[in-house]
């Protein structure tokens, strides 16, 4: 008799506790769609609104699935802007900053994690510290000095600067990676008679090749991202970015939500594409650079 | 055997003075980029502040008039500017961290499709600045917009968003945190790295969830929110691209926001020793908000294992 009474209690509690941890997921459930909401209709909705006509954007209440899709708008605002020109010359600033980038911050930062010199700690902190530092502190004398050695509406400002360490960010990340590789593994090398060179490059590249994908897709995002730099660099239209042809392209077009709306797509998509390549190691990078931080 | 002794510690030094080399030469770019790109030109600008360089390249010394235009109130933008951007600061970083935390924490809990999720709330953040603009002002258009037509139907107030000088700094900061997945990603890492025996500990006291939250997570989480909260106040200060392009600062340089402020005296008035100044003043405000949050995160951030 006890018995049963206990176990009708002691199942009618599981039952409570069954039925609140089903509320919780339901509740946690709720939530990511919400914010999953949040996240994916911006974006939805400029698609939707590039594959409509103009009548069809301005109709009340919206529709929300374009048919047919008007793949035309695609084509239209590529032929009234050269954005197929925008695209080339963003394209060869991503490769010369994204290549800079690469090579030189691996290297600096195997020299700042692997390699014993003189000063290594304070420049360290100096470049950390240089972090902190607004861009507008040293945007008005770079400007000055690339137009004084006669650089400017060019893209040697946007691309040769990555050439010198590629940001103390990266140098950073790549040098947090350095850090978890064992030394054993260079200094037996090292006394096999290996160069500090031939370490890194037969020894830590290919072992962190996953550190340096998430640098160069950090450096492709930044340097296809970038408005401020090439704003001020570049003054002839002819050489625009796809950031700065998109922002004169509203100047012209600003009424014009389908075309906009398609041209920004077109913007987007290079980005899109890289970041679902390499989002397994770009999120995973971020990640590092938080947990040390 | 006499001699491989007194060799040995000549070749140490000798691989001491080759690693010194080595070292040197690899950070070499690093080292150049520094004083090219950041010592240089920070040196250059604020002797360029006490100048009155123009674009054009002519200038003399002018001392402090350059301060003392922003500060006497001569320059009627300066604490304009200031005012909006503080407003923006204080209203989008609370909101970011807040709303990237509690991603975060859902994120935490044991759910299906955990990577879809956190891929998903990361995407707007890859977007191009130019285009996040222009999705936002197509969002928040007030006749045509979805965000109106939503509150519309569910019988709701609309509002102009960025098109009315009550609305646009909220409408901004309100924006800001769909671009909120790297501080969201960090607090996740921050929540994955706390040890799963404190909260099997706090269970065994008789602790339920809240309690878990309350005496486990937020204090273990503090050094991630310091982390977060110092990265976002430091980007807040200088948001443009959005006011830029959205809201050409207006309506009423009601979003004129200081970095605005200070690329239209540089670029649109060509007065580059003054822009300096300001750019100047905004170095010394970050620096000591960021020095207060450091001086304040003794009370309030929980080191493991004491300092």
């Amino acid at each position: 008799m006890v018995t049963t009474v206990k176990t009708a209690r002691i199942s009618k509690a599981a039952a409570i506790a069954r039925t609140r941890k089903t509320a919780w997921s339901v509740c946690v459930y709720a939530l990511l769609l919400v914010g999953a909401a949040f996240s994916l209709l911006p974006l939805y909705w400029l698609a939707r609104s590039s594959l409509m006509s103009m009548s069809q954007i301005f109709r009340l209440p919206p529709i929300w699935i374009p048919s047919p899709p008007r793949w035309s708008n695609y084509t239209k605002a590529f032929s009234v802007v050269p954005f197929g020109r925008y695209y080339l010359n963003s394209g060869l600033i991503v490769l010369g900053t994204v290549s800079g980038t690469v090579i030189t911050s691996s290297l600096c930062a195997y020299a700042f994690a692997r390699l014993r010199w003189k000063g290594r700690d304070t420049i360290f902190a100096c470049l950390i510290a240089s972090m902190m530092l607004p861009f507008a502190v040293t945007m008005i004398p770079l400007f000055v000095g690339w137009s004084r050695l006669g650089f400017s509406n060019t893209y040697v400002p946007l691309i040769l600067p990555a050439w010198f360490g590629g940001g103390a960010y990266n140098i950073f990340l790549l040098r947090q990676f350095y850090m978890t590789i064992p030394r054993e593994l260079d200094e037996s090398a090292f006394v096999d008679g290996a160069g500090y060179f031939t370490i890194y490059t037969r020894i830590l590249m290919p072992l962190t090749r996953p550190a340096l994908i998430v640098v160069g897709i950090f450096a492709f995002m930044g340097s296809w991202n970038d408005f401020l730099g090439p704003l001020i660099y570049l003054s002839s239209s002819s050489k625009y970015t796809v950031s700065l042809g998109l922002r004169m392209f509203q100047g012209m077009y600003n009424a014009e939500w389908h075309l906009m709306m398609a041209a920004s797509a077109a913007a987007l998509l290079p980005v899109i594409v890289v970041y679902f390549i390499g989002q397994r190691y770009f999120i995973e990078g971020i990640a590092l650079t938080g947990i040390k931080g | 055997m006499q001699a491989g002794i007194a060799a040995l510690p000549k070749r140490g030094s000798l691989i001491r003075a080759r690693e010194n080399r080595a070292g040197w030469l690899l950070a070499a770019p690093a080292i150049l980029g520094f004083l090219l790109f950041v010592l240089g030109p920070m040196i250059a600008s604020l002797w360029y502040s006490f100048t009155n360089l123009s674009i054009s390249g002519k200038w003399s010394f002018v001392g402090l008039a350059n301060y003392q235009n922003m500060f006497s109130g001569v320059d009627i933008y300066f604490y304009h500017a200031l005012g909006v951007t503080a407003q923006y600061v204080a209203m989008s970083v609370p909101l970011k961290i807040a709303y990237a935390f509690l991603l975060a924490m859902l994120l935490n809990q044991p759910v299906r499709g955990k990577s879809i999720f956190r891929t998903i709330f990361y995407l707007p953040t890859i977007v191009p600045g130019v285009a996040i603009s222009m999705i936002w002002m197509w969002l928040l258009n007030p006749d045509l917009g979805l965000v109106n037509e939503l509150l519309r139907a569910a019988g709701l107030p609309v509002s102009k968003w960025i098109y009315a000088k009550e609305s646009v700094i909220p409408s901004l900061s309100f924006m800001s945190i769909w671009t909120t997945g790297t501080i969201t990603v960090v607090f996740l890492a921050g929540l994955q790295d706390i040890p799963r025996h404190l909260y099997e500990a706090t269970s065994l006291d008789g602790g339920g969830a809240w309690s878990r939250f309350r005496h486990v997570t937020v204090p273990l989480m503090t050094p991630t929110i310091f982390f977060n909260l110092c990265t976002t106040l430091i980007g807040s200060f200088q948001v443009f691209a959005e006011a830029y392009i959205m809201t050409g600062g207006g309506p009423d340089n009601a979003s004129l926001f200081y970095v605005f402020y200070l690329y239209r005296e540089a670029f649109t008035y060509t007065r580059m020793g003054s822009a300096c100044a300001i750019a100047w003043v905004l170095f010394m405000i970050i620096m000591a908000v960021t020095v207060l949050v450091f001086k304040t995160s003794d009370r309030w951030v929980f080191y493991e294992g004491g300092r």
